[in-house]
């Protein structure tokens, strides 16, 4: 079926990586980075270096129109800088939009070299640093799939409904700037993605090839921060749940911090809106992270993992692939606190109070 | 042995030329790399715009061919073209007092348009497996149902910068009208969509077969380009477009998608133009020494071409520039005595 | 009541796999050479009614026969029946013929 994704390969580095955080990930699904970290440096034993001085690529200020190319490329420049000071080579992105960002400066640098004169320029004028430019930037579900077969041999978990032995039906989401960009940057290219794919496939699961698969998920950055604007970004979440529903996906899991979030806070939005809920007996769709994914198949406690903070329950799909979870656990904060408890949603199927 | 004339590719513009060379008297040697001649003709079932089987126009020239006494030569691929005749790619040199290139094109791979899933899905079609199907009298969806609703999209792989086809192949608009007719002749109450950029009918009678595709045939044609196909849960082609004459996006399922595939700059070109008389045009097809007066004619006095080695070029016109080398060469052997 | 700000947006796409073809489908049974419009557009340039209102003959015509019939009924009530388009169309369609044949088919002609 898929043959056409081995036509797009890309290098990966091994070992010695720098990571780049994205802006919103840590508010939505906040166990995901910290889950990166841990599966790379304690269950693979590999070197990824940090900097708690980098900064937002600021890719969503310029996707709006509020950050100009010369400002965002000096950011990136920055961002450089603060690997090349550390020693490194090999950048990683947690963000599909910064991973665009980065991409497309270095494309522009390539093409048209007086703007990379110019960036650097600034980023020596305004903080006296200089860089290398990356051997590779790649994505961080890029490393995931990097080392998926190694996480194969270490799972708790596989991704396979223990009760009917039958392998987990996933849909798999793609962010439009992994590959729809610059194809060349993503396993698989833009139209037969791999990335995701290759994963569920290693750990299990069986990928879900649906009608709207290639659509774009609907988050597009001025449409969704202006309110009156968000009714089609929402429709295209929409048309993608119609669209998959009836394979009936035990769950989705995407690589991009805006799908993710849409695709798990719209199925709420929808429900509330028009009534309708996409999943199995009467549930929403459960939404996960790559690291998520890949932090259940290694065992880790999936509240440690964040997924309390999901719009729709992921109890479901814990069950279904036998994971033991403590329920009374759920809501209490990384100190034993009690973080408090959403209200009762449609799409999770319970009694509904009207607000 | 020296052979007065080599003929490069056992096409139908290759088969004309022998045969006429030998008509005139002139030996030729005909090469042809594959284990037949007939080249993408035997493929093809029925041609526009008379529906003649193709299998009668292959079967005439073949045996004509055969009577005319020319020697044919299978699985014998040409190299290189030089000033002497040419070398095989087993290292064979033949020598020859003129060459006449009729390599014709290369299909389009339609699994180099990637959003419409050819190769990974099972219902989406070239217009050459179209035709296979037809002559295998077995017009099928993949489940071994009867298609109820087909679509047919024109230019893939024509007028394409995205595939490094910028060149209009020209006769796929009116295969994919006569490919449309075909099934609408099989299968009366299906749905039959053509999805064109431009309707380019520039052959005598295919103004008027499009004509009854649409009136007598009923026959829909959306002017858009489908931009992505995908899989249905029932194993149809969901598809999508803009009908660009109302200026709305347009979606459908079929139970079949054809594509009907362009042509490509023969492979055999670009080893060719290592002789500094054969020129490519931008579009990688061999460009004759004009458009006009030499257009069977390389930079060498004795290098000819015809068919489809030097354009996009329906069957016709091929077999006319085949007569037209033919008597070329012949100009050149005489004045050369 | 939870105050969205906004509504979900309906999909535009034509949707052939929904929209149903049966009117469309007997007006080309009454009128076949409609389907030979070549959408060259005279009859719209030199619509009596096309230069002074939003009407559109060609492009209403080729919503019906997609089987998009919301608001053509009213779009054919534009026409000034003054036959000039009949005149120009190089398909010799009966185009005076199809704005009668649409608002029979979609309306109470």
């Amino acid at each position: 079926m898929r043959n056409s994704w081995t036509e797009y390969q890309k290098e990966i580095a091994d070992d010695n990586y720098f990571y780049v955080r994205s802006c919103i990930r840590q508010n939505f699904f906040p166990g995901s980075e910290a889950a990166f970290l841990n599966i790379m440096r304690n269950d693979l034993n590999r070197d990824v270096k940090e900097e708690a001085i980098h900064t937002s690529c600021t890719g969503i200020g310029y996707h709006s129109d509020i950050v100009p190319l010369d400002t965002i490329m000096t950011v990136v420049a920055r961002q450089f800088a603060l690997m090349t000071e550390a020693g490194y080579e090999n950048f990683i992105s947690s963000c599909i939009t910064s991973f665009g960002i980065y991409n497309e400066a270095m494309e522009m640098w390539s093409e048209f070299p007086e703007t990379e004169e110019r960036a650097r320029e600034h980023l020596y004028k305004a903080t006296g640093r200089e860089f290398k430019k990356p051997k590779s930037i790649a994505h961080t579900s890029d490393i995931i799939f990097h080392h998926r077969e190694e996480i194969a041999r270490k799972a708790q978990h596989k991704l396979i409904n223990v009760e009917t032995g039958r392998p987990l039906r996933v849909v798999e989401h793609i962010g439009c700037h992994y590959a729809k960009i610059f194809p060349k940057t993503g396993f698989g290219g833009s139209e037969f993605p791999y990335v995701l794919a290759g994963m569920i496939e290693s750990w299990g699961g069986d990928v879900i090839d649906y009608p709207e698969r290639r659509h774009c998920c609907g988050f597009g950055f001025r449409n969704y921060l202006v309110q009156a604007n968000r009714g089609y970004s929402v429709a295209n979440s929409q048309k993608k749940f119609e669209s998959m529903a009836p394979y009936k996906p035990d769950f989705i899991v995407a690589n991009c911090p805006g799908c993710a979030m849409f695709l798990d806070k719209w199925q709420y939005t929808i429900a509330e809106m028009e009534g309708t809920v996409y999943g199995q007996d009467g549930q929403g769709i459960p939404v996960l992270t790559y690291e998520e994914m890949a932090g259940l198949v290694l065992g880790y406690d999936p509240w440690q993992l964040g997924m309390q903070m999901h719009q729709v329950n992921v109890e479901p799909l814990l069950d279904k692939m036998g994971i033991r979870y403590d329920p009374t656990a759920k809501y209490l904060g990384k100190n034993g606190k009690y973080i408090g408890q959403p209200a009762d949603a449609l799409v999770n199927n319970s009694s509904h109070i009207q607000l | 042995m020296s052979h007065k004339v080599i003929v490069v590719g056992g096409g139908i513009a290759g088969m004309q030329t022998a045969l006429s060379l030998a008509e005139r008297g002139i030996q030729p040697l005909l090469l042809e790399k594959s284990e037949r001649i007939g080249g993408k003709l035997t493929g093809w079932h029925q041609l526009f715009p008379s529906f003649t089987p193709a299998s009668e126009v292959l079967g005439d020239l073949s045996a004509r061919l055969k009577d005319s006494g020319a020697e044919v030569r299978t699985n014998s691929e040409v190299r290189k073209i030089d000033k002497q005749g040419v070398e095989l790619t087993d290292g064979t040199s033949l020598e020859a007092d003129a060459v006449v290139v009729c390599s014709g094109f290369d299909l389009f791979n339609a699994r180099l348009k990637e959003e419409y899933g050819y190769g990974i899905y099972p219902n989406v079609y070239t217009s050459a497996d179209l035709e296979a199907m037809f002559n295998e009298n077995r017009v099928l969806t993949a489940e071994g149902k009867k298609p109820q609703r087909i679509a047919l999209l024109h230019c893939v792989g024509s007028r394409d910068e995205k595939v490094g086809q910028r060149h209009c192949s020209r006769v796929c608009c009116i295969t994919g009208v006569k490919q449309a007719i075909e099934l609408k002749k099989l299968y009366p109450t299906a749905d039959i969509y053509n999805f064109y950029m431009d309707i380019r009918m520039f052959g005598p009678g295919y103004e008027e077969m499009y004509r009854q595709a649409q009136q007598e045939y009923g026959i829909h044609f959306v002017r858009g380009r489908i931009s992505e196909a995908s899989e249905t849960i029932d194993h149809r082609v969901q598809i999508k477009a803009e009908d660009t004459l109302v200026g709305r996006p347009l979606k459908m399922t079929v139970d079949m998608l054809i594509l009907l595939i362009g042509m490509k700059p023969g492979e055999s070109n670009r080893r060719f133009a290592e002789n500094s008389a054969i020129k490519l045009a931008p579009s990688n097809f061999v460009q004759p020494h004009d458009s006009f007066l030499h257009n069977v004619c390389s930079e060498a006095p004795n290098i000819f071409y015809a068919g489809t080695v030097t354009a996009p070029k329906n069957v016709g016109e091929s077999l006319n520039e085949a007569i037209t080398a033919a008597d070329r060469v012949a100009q050149y052997l005489s004045a050369r005595q | 009541m939870i105050q969205w700000g906004f509504n979900i947006n309906q999909p535009r796409a034509i949707n052939l796999d929904k929209n149903d073809r049966l009117v469309a489908d007997r007006i080309l049974e009454q009128m076949p050479e409609l389907e030979a419009c070549i959408a060259c557009g005279s009859c719209t340039a030199t619509c009596t009614a096309g230069n002074l209102t939003s009407f559109n003959f060609r492009k209403v015509h080729t919503l019906v026969r997609r089987g998009e019939y919301k608001g053509a009924y009213e779009e054919m009530n534009k026409c000034m029946l003054c036959g000039k388009c009949r005149l120009v169309c190089p398909r010799g369609i009966n185009t005076r013929g199809v704005v009668l044949l649409i608002k029979q088919e979609l309306g109470d002609y």
